[in-house]
């Protein structure tokens, strides 16, 4: 910005001048003895400069491959691709002293401080010494990690490590910069920070931004959205034109008191015409295939307080373009046990992790009781799996008490786990046996045979649509699949609790939707569920839950109570997220609420 | 009832997971019997055809006999004959023959005339054991070539001469191959048993299948019994396997009791099973877990008498050797193979092999659960 050499580059991004062109661009991945995968087919666009593209789509819609095929890091299957000019095929390093790339795992090195990272990278980039000082200085202001310098990187959070990787892949003051999904899992705050720092740089350097994510609200932020989805542009635009085509179809219904927003959103997303109905703010957002002609007949009015017309968002309409799947029915087949609803089933006191001089878990206290939903929301690092891992006893407390149906399940014979049910963050099944074996295994660990067996199994085949798939290796089947399969396998034994860590994370809208409908219909069915997330919207689905940040709790109670903390004139209608935000930034003293939430 | 069937199910995952994998099943079957060739073809003391070079400047009868001798023995092989002594510094420096006999011109004559008449042996001692091996066949060949010139010579002059038998008990030949070949099975599938249990936590660790295991109501006690039976059955099978090829293809006696033999292979294996088991919940990936394993494998084969004689080495270090299973199992397997050991008699090895078992496997347990990473 201040150096004569910025200047310069400045010029060639001139706003609005094309920095990327791909025509009719394929990429197909093939291996050996499988067949070859297309993750792009035909995909033209053109991306501007001094602006912010964003690259939207569910997993494996292309959004990676594409980005590294602009930084010359991939050679396409046929088709062009060239970016600020220069043809990535054969100029690929012309493009990458050009160009910032910043992968989704930036190779940061871990054992190296923040200021040796740096270094290394200008290092790497060839920036002269006599410039280093002056940019340093701008970076490390931008992202607000000037007094970190001396950190090692493997000791910063998650937001400030994306932060530094993107640092480093500002070093050398690019014409052009290419994002993957910088700020997934990255708490509310940081994400916010991130996202500044993007848009401060397009306003003073003019440079033109090419970023994916997986946050569909993040859509609203760019200046223009390119909607990927199997390999294949959908839409293409200005959000503002995605929120048009939607007007009229969106409307909010306030679920009437006793009923709650999960019967009411399970009662709505059956109904013909809606294409999908998410728990907003308390309130069921539905989403129309067409103008309605009157919501209003849709529910009757012993469910429904009030029924508006709302304005339209990007994930909206994000909703409406998918092809449209069915959403699974309500499960049957979990009998419930009867019991008094406010029996508690989990219960953590004073609970605290320490892991040498780090402290994991700074006393953590809730209880679950039966039948409910509880969530432990934060952002990537906020302890939230270490809490879960002393919860099903795969870690040591180091003070405090964890009660699970009464037991400690760390010290309690094997016996009190046999009612647990227990679906891992990564996909922890064996990937080397057949999707029927993993589930033989596991039932039979459980204690099932024979008949039963045999019943629980065709269950889980035909619940989670895995019949067709039965022979395949568990490690081959698509994300999507082994997700499937991870809760079949939680749920075989029926379990009376169920502990999900990260359940949604990394999986698409649609398969997020259809997960919590699953587990809001077994909750009804008496089952008892702990679940981790750092989706905030995913809030709204939890009966209670509590909200962690760097290993603290923020505050606890049902969504409402969360929500009512930062509710104001301002902002009569705030989501979990700004709860989060206001929380985090001690806007509002936390831990406002008394009795540990309990319903 | 339903403990049975949870643990065979335990059991019956854990040979799924070795038999369904390409790469566990090659490291099974493969690599164990491409060491027991090369080993049992490769691994041998017995020093035969030396290149050697004769210097002879007497030229007599009495020499050529004396080279025909040298020649004529498996052990030495002439390859050239050198014209004089300035010679002998390039074949020795070029490696051309690693000893040469040197007979000096006065050889005959001294021989004739009853005096010590001396033949000079120059060897390459480069390679010292090659080197004191070669000068001891050397010096047999002398002797023999004395006593029958004396038989020839002197028939009535000393009367009954005192004369050394020697006869090797239990290796007739002193086979060295015999010495190698009967310890190899118990080394070799030490490796194997070694690599497969030490991965077999770790690689669970690592795909996050260990949590899942955790969670499930298994008892550790079931989780050790069905990680441990595996190793010791492939241990068992790969040993007994390699014991046949070495006794129909190498020719090795097998002299001992069959039960002495499954004995001591299972009481091996359990030990092994138990070292890497530790070293496999001690660690949080597969990597650490192949780290372990390799520092545990190459002293241990050092450090056994498998190759060089734990006698041999300082008083210290065979204190140190006694913490090591297959200096047991080697000793243990010689005894059966070639003294004709039973039971009983290989007692003394099998007693430390049950410890080091006990020692190992359920601290092994205990850290399923209590190591965190």
């Amino acid at each position: 910005m201040d150096s004569p050499d910025r200047h310069h580059s400045g010029q060639s991004g001139s706003p609005n001048a094309i920095v990327l062109k791909a025509e009719r661009l394929v990429k197909v991945f093939g291996q050996k003895g499988k067949t070859p995968v297309t993750a792009l087919h035909e995909i033209s666009l053109e991306v501007a400069g001094g602006g912010v593209t964003g690259l939207v789509g569910p997993d494996g819609a292309g959004k990676t491959t594409l980005l590294r095929l602009a930084a010359g890091l991939l050679l396409p299957s046929s088709g062009s691709i060239s970016v600020l000019g220069l043809d990535a095929t054969r100029q690929a390093i012309a493009i990458q002293s050009r160009v910032g790339y910043m992968p989704q795992q930036f190779g940061l090195y871990q054992e190296l401080s923040v200021r040796e990272n740096l270094d290394l990278y200008a290092d790497l980039q060839g920036v002269p010494a006599l410039q280093r000082p002056e940019r340093y200085e701008k970076l490390l202001h931008m992202t607000g990690l000037a007094e970190f310098t001396g950190r090692r990187a493997g000791q910063l959070s998650g937001g400030m490590k994306q932060k530094l990787g993107l640092a480093c892949s500002l070093i050398k003051a690019p014409q052009m910069l290419l994002l993957d999904e910088p700020t997934v899992g990255v708490d509310p705050v940081s994400r916010r920070e991130l996202w500044d720092i993007v848009n401060q740089l397009v306003r003073d350097e003019g440079i033109g931004v090419l970023m994916s994510t997986s946050y569909l609200d993040e859509a609203d932020r760019c200046d223009r959205v390119v909607v990927l989805h199997e390999g294949r542009i959908l839409a293409q635009g200005e959000p503002k034109f995605f929120r048009e085509t939607l007007r009229g179809r969106v409307f909010t219904f306030a679920p009437a008191p006793g009923r709650g927003a999960r019967f009411l959103q399970g009662k709505l997303s059956g109904t013909a015409g809606v294409v999908d109905a998410t728990i907003r703010s308390g309130r069921v957002r539905c989403v129309f295939d067409a103008v309605p002609s009157s919501p209003d007949g849709l529910v009757s009015c012993e469910d429904c307080l009030d029924i508006k017309a709302v304005e339209p968002n990007f994930e909206d309409a994000f909703m409406a373009m998918l092809p449209h799947q069915e959403l699974p029915v309500t499960p049957r087949a979990l009998h419930a046990e009867e019991g008094a609803e406010q029996e508690i089933t989990v219960q953590a006191r004073g609970l605290k992790k320490v892991f040498g001089d780090f402290e994991a878990v700074k006393g953590i206290s809730f209880e679950v009781a039966r039948g409910k939903i509880f969530g432990l929301l934060g952002p990537n690092g906020a302890g939230k799996t270490t809490t879960f891992r002393m919860l099903c006893g795969l870690t040591g407390v180091s003070d405090g008490e964890v009660l699970v149906a009464g037991k400690d399940l760390r010290r309690s014979r094997a016996r009190a786990r046999q009612r647990l049910g227990y679906m891992a963050q990564i996909f922890s099944l064996y990937r080397q046996l057949s999707v029927l074996a993993n589930l033989e295994f596991f039932g039979r660990a459980y204690g099932l045979h024979g008949r039963k067996l045999a019943e629980r199994i065709d269950w889980a085949l035909d619940e989670f649509d895995l019949r067709t798939r039965q022979d395949v290796q568990a490690g081959d089947l698509p994300g999507g699949y082994r997700q499937r399969l991870a809760m079949a396998v939680a749920l075989l034994h029926e379990p009376a609790i169920l502990f999900l860590d990260e359940p949604t994370s990394g999986a698409d809208p649609l398969a997020r939707r259809e997960f919590w409908l699953r587990i809001n219909g077994f909750s009804q069915q008496g089952v008892t569920v702990v679940v981790t997330t750092h989706f905030m919207e995913e809030a709204e689905y939890c009966d209670t839950l509590l909200i962690m940040s760097r290993g603290a709790e923020l505050a606890q109670g049902t969504p409402e109570e969360i929500r009512n903390l930062v509710r104001s004139h301002a902002n009569p209608e705030p989501t979990v997220e700004d709860a989060f935000i206001a929380l985090a930034e001690g806007e509002i003293p936390g831990q406002l609420i008394p009795n540990g939430g309990r319903p | 009832m339903t403990f049975l069937r949870r643990v065979l199910a335990l059991v019956m995952k854990e040979f799924m997971v070795i038999l369904r994998d390409p790469r566990s099943r090659f490291v099974v079957i493969v690599p164990p019997l491409l060491q027991f060739f090369v080993f049992g073809y490769a691994a041998t003391f017995d020093v035969t055809r030396v290149r050697c070079a004769i210097l002879d400047q007497a030229r007599t009868p009495e020499s050529r006999e004396l080279i025909a001798r040298f020649d004529g023995s498996e052990s030495f092989r002439v390859v050239r004959y050198l014209q004089g002594a300035q010679e002998i510094d390039a074949v020795l420096d070029a490696q051309q023959a690693r000893l040469v006999l040197f007979i000096a011109d006065d050889f005959s004559e001294k021989l004739l005339q009853g005096q010590p008449a001396d033949v000079q042996l120059i060897v390459d001692g480069r390679n010292s054991n090659v080197a004191s091996v070669a000068l001891g066949y050397a010096g047999e060949i002398v002797d023999r070539f004395n006593r029958s010139w004396l038989a020839s010579k002197t028939v009535s002059a000393g009367g009954v001469r005192l004369d050394v038998e020697e006869r090797a008990w239990f290796n007739a030949n002193l086979l060295s191959r015999w010495y190698v070949v009967a310890p190899l099975g118990g080394t070799i599938s030490m490796v194997v048993v070694m690599l497969l249990t030490s991965l077999s936590v770790a690689r669970e660790r690592e795909f996050g299948t260990f949590d899942q295991l955790l969670v499930a109501p298994f008892t550790p006690g079931e989780i050790l019994l069905a990680k441990s039976l595996p190793g010791i059955v492939f241990g068992i099978v790969d040993s007994l396997l390699l014991v046949a090829g070495g006794v129909w293809w190498f020719g090795l006696p097998f002299r001992g009791s069959l039960l002495a033999l499954v004995t001591v292979l299972t009481l091996f294996m359990a030990s092994i099973v138990g070292i890497g088991l530790l070293v496999s919940s001690l660690s949080m990936t597969m990597q650490q877990a192949l780290l372990g394993a390799f520092v545990f494998v190459m002293p241990s084969v050092i450090l056994s008498g498998f190759t060089t004689p734990v006698e041999n080495m300082p008083h210290w270090l065979q204190i140190g050797t006694l913490a090591n299973p297959l200096r047991y199992v080697v000793t243990a397997l010689r005894q059966i193979f070639l003294q004709g050991s039973g039971v009983a008699d290989v007692w003394p090895q099998l007693w430390p092999m049950i410890l080091i078992a006990v020692l190992t496997l359920p601290p092994s347990a205990w850290l399923f659960r209590h190591r965190v990473g």
